[in-house]
């Protein structure tokens, strides 16, 4: 058993609040993607894990154990950089075996659990180079590799595909994701990708200013998201806020309580060929699959996301009607209502 | 970048000559009978090369001991600029502490201050504590000449050497030290060679502070500026000659650590 618990987290860098206050709970198994955009605290709560950083005030427990105040090696985890921190001056096969060797793992032990973690990773012909003969691919994987091998209670990846190129990363992360399920350890990964978080995690935690802002399944936060904020920041394009009277009116919507903000993802709005609201087309882009048809409501952007054909032209007038059942309301304070 | 390039060679060559005529001419002076350095018109070529000069510098009364001083004092101070360097350029490389900025430039201040200044109150503190005239008392002076080199300089070599490195190392079971041992000096290892062997160097070539502060125990530096006066110039070109040779060893062995360090990958 080793869970993640992590309760009344705060972190102050020289007066600011860097995290406010965070609760988390990640269970046995599971993997957890802390998601957000660069400076909302993922890296230092992630940090704070590892032992590499210190907390402010709170707690932290992995397999119900206080780990606060250990150092990173009493902690029993293994963290996977962003930077793959591969040693330059050993070879691969001495790098994957260094936690072991920390450990006064027998010789012929450490040289078998080294073969099967290269195994896992696909990179046991590499094991007697160094790291600056290996392309990026390799080093992210002799990262992934090293801190598998030690078996760890609980894994910690910050960022770790984000310095590979556009490919190389789509290829690793499906590899990672069944690598991720086999292993069955406890996961906390960081990342600002959101394909990324929807395509590995068991729950995304999404991370905004220094909180916790939602911590739910991938399907839930996309279509269900908790603030304003995760609905603009989760989904590609995000979604549209219209908060005009006369607009939701037209869109065949009533707030359920007055001043509320209608929250609806592009492709939840639909074309009709009466009634609706009437838009011209001002950006049209064929998406393949779809077409992201983007117009402007009392000044405001609305995407709309719509099936590939008939083809939209530029200028082209449009009806528009929100799909039923699709809408969501916020608050002034931007938490979703009821 | 072809007349960039040129111009580079041609201060090259500028430069080599500068410092590589002066060294020839001592060589090659040290290297003739003895009654070619006082000859005139002087052939540049070696005509008949002889190590009777060098034999008749090396037999002199002190020299050797001169020798020993002077190793001695620089092994010293070798040491010495390494153990309190070495940890004074890791904080200023790793930690955020207040005066950082103060603190560097103060280091290289030091360098800035006349050594002539101080060389009394050194000679009287020094007498007054029992360093005076002992190998130990160079070699501290000589720490000071070479300590702001050696903290720099290695300061730049941790800084070059990614955080993430240590951390990756602390996360897989090191203590802090355990890191430094397995990570961080092996990665900084020849670029402190390199910084140890300018430490030597440094004081193997100093002679104003060994002249002050040594009667007897003459480093070699000191003596042959103390014998200057009264010797032969065949001696003094042997004596000078002596004094580059060891020098000139030393950097052409470490040359290749002052360009090029670890190739360090994560960079």
């Amino acid at each position: 058993m080793s869970a993640i618990s992590i309760r009344s987290i705060r972190k102050e860098f020289k007066g600011h609040q860097a995290l406010k206050s965070i609760d988390l709970e990640v269970r046995d198994q599971e993997l957890c993607v802390l998601l957000g955009p660069s400076g909302c605290g993922k890296t230092t709560l992630m940090r704070i894990v590892a032992g590499l950083e210190t907390e402010t005030a709170g707690d932290v427990l992995i397999g119900g154990n206080s780990v606060i105040g250990l150092p990173p090696r009493k902690r029993n985890i293994a963290m996977v950089f962003q930077n793959y921190a591969v040693f330059p001056h050993m070879t691969i096969a001495e790098n994957i075996g260094f936690g072991l060797r920390m450990k006064k793992v027998p010789d012929a032990q450490l040289k078998q659990q080294v073969q099967e973690a290269a195994a896992i990773m696909h990179i046991e012909h590499l094991l007697d180079r160094y790291a600056g003969q290996l392309s990026g691919g390799q080093r992210q994987r002799v990262a992934v590799a090293r801190a598998l091998a030690v078996k760890p209670d609980v894994l910690l990846m910050d960022e770790p595909l984000s310095n590979l190129d556009a490919l190389l990363r789509l290829e690793m992360r499906s590899e990672l994701k069944g690598l991720l399920r086999s292993i069955r350890t406890t996961t906390l990964y960081v990342t600002h990708d959101q394909t990324e978080a929807m395509s590995l995690a068991d729950r995304i935690a999404i991370m905004h200013e220094g909180q916790i802002v939602q911590y739910d399944v991938p399907a839930t936060v996309y279509v269900r998201p908790a603030t304003r904020f995760v609905g603009g920041f989760i989904g590609n394009p995000p979604m549209n806020f219209l908060s005009e009277p006369e607009t939701l009116t037209a869109l065949g919507l009533q707030p359920p309580v007055a001043g509320a903000t209608l929250g609806i993802r592009p492709e939840d709005l639909e074309l009709v060929a009466e009634g609706g609201l009437p838009l011209r087309a001002e950006v049209v882009e064929m998406l393949g699959a779809s077409q992201q048809v983007n117009t402007r409501v009392q000044g405001e952007l609305l995407r709309i996301s719509t099936q590939a054909t008939p083809t939209i032209v530029h200028g082209q007038a449009l009806r528009v009607s929100a799909k039923t059942g699709r809408a969501l309301w916020y608050d002034a304070a931007g938490r979703l209502l009821p | 970048m072809k007349p960039h390039r040129q111009f580079l060679y041609a201060m090259a060559v500028v430069l080599a000559i500068c410092w590589l005529v002066p060294i020839y001419l001592v060589a090659i002076s040290a290297l003739s009978p003895k009654e070619a350095a006082t000859a005139w018109p002087k052939s540049l070529l070696p005509t008949d090369l002889t190590l009777e000069t060098l034999a008749f510098f090396v037999q002199y009364t002190g020299v050797w001991t001169a020798v020993f001083n002077s190793v001695v004092v620089a092994v010293l101070t070798m040491l010495l600029a390494f153990v309190l360097g070495a940890p004074a350029g890791y904080a200023l490389a790793r930690y955020d502490f207040a005066g950082q900025t103060a603190y560097r430039l103060l280091i290289v201040m030091t360098r800035a201050f006349p050594l002539a200044i101080l060389a009394l109150p050194l000679v009287t503190r020094f007498i007054s504590l029992g360093l005076y005239d002992t190998q130990l008392g160079v070699a501290l002076v000589h720490t000071a000449l070479a300590l702001p080199f050696s903290i720099l300089v290695s300061s730049s070599l941790f800084m070059g050497i990614p955080r993430e490195l240590e951390e990756a190392a602390w996360t897989l079971g090191c203590s802090k030290l355990q890191a430094f041992r397995l990570v961080v000096l092996p990665l900084a290892l020849p670029g402190m060679a390199a910084t140890m062997i300018f430490s030597f160097v440094i004081s193997w070539n100093e002679v104003f502070s060994a002249s002050v502060l040594t009667l007897n125990n003459r480093t070699l530096t000191a003596f042959l500026f103390a014998s200057l006066e009264e010797s032969p110039l065949y001696f003094r070109y042997a004596g000078s000659f002596f004094l580059i040779l060891p020098s000139l060893i030393f950097i052409f062995a470490v040359r290749k650590y002052l360009f090029s360090m670890w190739g360090i990958a994560n960079r």
